[in-house]
């Protein structure tokens, strides 16, 4: 049973801005069905009295103290960044509105 | 852009009923922020306040703040909602640069609150009961400023410039149900909800909720339905438009009665409404079309990996309830009445986010009317001018030790005032300050008699004018005793003594 589809894949490269060719979304279409059905073995096994787990170990209510701690200086944050404009990350104009 | 139709307002309400929902988002005023220990701070220099978690750098890694988890139940509870036994935080997956990760830590399908409502009051005295669907916790974006293109907006910007310092700074998002039935009042609804709002978070103390400042933002959903004669069924809901950047009450108030305006003339001509965002101008008064609701809206959220579900205690719930102030609206008709203050009056001191202070400034023994002049008056301007907050400027039991120092004579309004620069600038209580600066109103009679009738025997034609019965020549002799006096004196005392010393002198 075929899991994905070469429309499912080309919306989610859209979503995630990434541009694929026709022959890439065909590729990944195969590659990402496999994968889905490897992963969907799981529900042969997982029954209604197993419960959904998002977290392997069943920890809860990890917090920390309202403390303030160091930060990284400017020049720290901006090391890594293509191009910054002053104290700001500098990016490129993208259509669309915030969200 | 060409201007849209609008339909007369009252027009518009006789042919559709409006249904409103609003989403409003609370910055918590923590020290920190909601996933690391950046400090949560305004009007800093442009990514001063970023952690590696901040900027969703690899091996970095959220850590949740208590303190803003506490700060949400009790504003849930504040909602009338239920809180959530266990919640957990999820992924919203986005591609915008205003968030670094690529998603924003949200809470989707278990929300800390739920099912609540809030009673509104509108001006003609009726309470309307708003549903509150959910509040959850996220996190806020970066901020982008658009250079280039005319008007600052992302049309026709070259580029965009990314400040970081906001990201990550603890949210709330207060979710409406549907709200029915508000007719003509649905624009006044609209501000009254977003005032009481603000009401609550004050008074929780959990938000400074500066509109301006975008610490309380509003989206305002509207849609109409065509009402059904007599007989038939009601007609399903509308579309409905969203609009953002609504951040001022009286915006709120603009943007709804606009949306009902356009819609009503797009219906009313057999046209259909598009599902959008839609940006209010505060210049113009107007909504224009953002993005329409598309494929793009597809956040994909799943179970946040990195964060584990937060249960609180019942017995923290508990605390927390039982730590809950009265209902703003219940306490300010309460204080409104034992002060006998104006609505004008009031909404000053509850504009300024004074009413803690003045009702302390009250407790410690000043009357309602000097505790207001004080704090609105003397107070809000040097903490202007110092940009600092009036309420760490002095201390309410100061202020109420000041306004009694007034009214026993000791000191005259002009005095005061110097007494309480000495206070602000720490030379201890107004009493202290007094007996330092030897600021007292001169008391003494006879000294001040002594003054008067040098004053009155040295300017000889005036006393003749004052014995002859034109009493308003007196100020002459009024001024110069005051300044005798370095103005150390009770003027209206001094006034009496002057007109009873020139029938003796």
């Amino acid at each position: 049973m075929s899991g994905i589809s070469a429309e499912q894949v080309a919306h989610i490269a859209n979503l995630a801005r990434i541009d694929l060719s026709p022959e890439e979304i065909a590729t990944l279409t195969a590659e990402l069905d496999q994968i889905v059905d490897s992963v969907a073995k799981v529900t042969e096994v997982a029954t209604p009295d197993v419960p959904a787990t998002s977290h392997p170990i069943p920890l809860e209510n990890v917090f920390r103290d309202d403390v303030v701690g160091e930060t990284l200086t400017v020049e720290q944050a901006l090391a890594g960044a293509p191009d910054h404009d002053g104290s700001r990350f500098r990016v490129s104009a993208i259509l669309g509105e915030e969200q | 852009m060409a201007r849209a139709e609008l339909m007369d307002f009252d027009k518009a309400l006789e042919l559709f009923e409006p249904v409103m929902g609003f989403e409003v988002h609370v910055e918590l005023n923590t020290k920190t922020k909601m996933f690391s220990d950046a400090p949560n701070v305004f009007g800093s220099e442009p990514n001063t306040n970023i952690t590696p978690t901040c900027l969703g750098l690899p091996g970095s890694l959220p850590v949740v703040n208590a303190q803003a988890v506490r700060y949400s139940i009790s504003l849930g509870l504040a909602l009338g909602c239920e809180i959530a036994p266990s919640s957990r935080f999820a992924r919203k997956n986005y591609f915008y640069p205003d968030t670094p990760k690529n998603y924003q830590i949200s809470q989707f399908d278990e929300p800390i609150a739920f099912e609540g409502s809030v009673d509104v009051e509108l001006s003609d005295g009726s309470i309307v009961s708003v549903p509150i669907e959910r509040a959850h916790m996220e996190e806020d974006a970066g901020k982008l400023t658009h250079v280039g293109g005319s008007t600052g907006r992302i049309q026709g910007a070259e580029y965009s410039l990314v400040d970081y310092n906001r990201a990550g700074v603890p949210l709330v998002e207060i979710v409406t149900k549907p709200i029915y039935g508000a007719e003509h009042s649905s624009p006044e609804l609209a501000k009254a909800y977003v005032s009481t709002i603000r009401d609550i978070v004050v008074s929780l103390g959990i938000s400074d909720a500066k509109m301006e400042r975008g610490n309380l933002r509003c989206d305002a959903n509207v849609s109409l339905r065509p009402r059904a004669a007599a007989g038939e069924p009601v007609a399903p809901l509308g579309t409905r438009t969203e609009t953002k950047n609504v951040n001022s009450l009286r915006s709120v108030e603009r943007a709804v009665r606009y949306e009902i305006q356009r819609q009503a003339a797009i219906l009313a001509k057999g046209g259909s409404i598009t599902q959008e965002t839609r940006h209010w101008h505060e210049d113009t008064g107007e909504t224009s079309a953002g993005r329409p609701k598309s494929d793009a809206d597809d956040y994909r959220y799943f179970p946040e990996p990195d964060l584990l579900p937060v249960v609180p205690s019942a017995e923290l719930i508990e605390e927390l309830r039982s730590a809950l102030p009265e209902p703003p609206a219940a306490r300010r008709r309460r204080l409104k009445a034992e002060w006998g203050f104006t609505d004008l009056e009031f909404q000053d001191i509850n504009n300024a986010g004074l009413l803690t202070e003045i009702t302390e400034t009250v407790a410690a023994g000043a009357t309602p009317a000097a505790a207001r002049k004080w704090w609105t008056g003397e107070i809000a301007r040097i903490a202007n001018t110092s940009d600092a907050d009036a309420a760490s400027l002095v201390s309410p039991a100061d202020v109420a030790a000041l306004a009694n120092l007034v009214d026993a004579g000791t000191l005259t309004d002009r005095l005061a005032r110097q007494v309480l620069e000495g206070v602000i600038a720490g030379e201890g209580t107004p009493q202290e300050v007094v007996d330092a600066r030897g600021l007292a109103v001169v008391s003494d009679d006879g000294a001040l008699i002594a003054a008067i009738d040098e004053a009155l025997l040295g300017q000889p034609d005036v006393l003749a004018k004052i014995r002859d019965g034109k009493v308003q020549a007196a100020g002459a002799v009024i001024g110069a005793v005051m300044k005798a006096m370095k103005g150390q004196a009770d003027a209206a005392r001094v006034r009496e003594l002057v007109l009873e010393r020139a029938q003796q002198v």
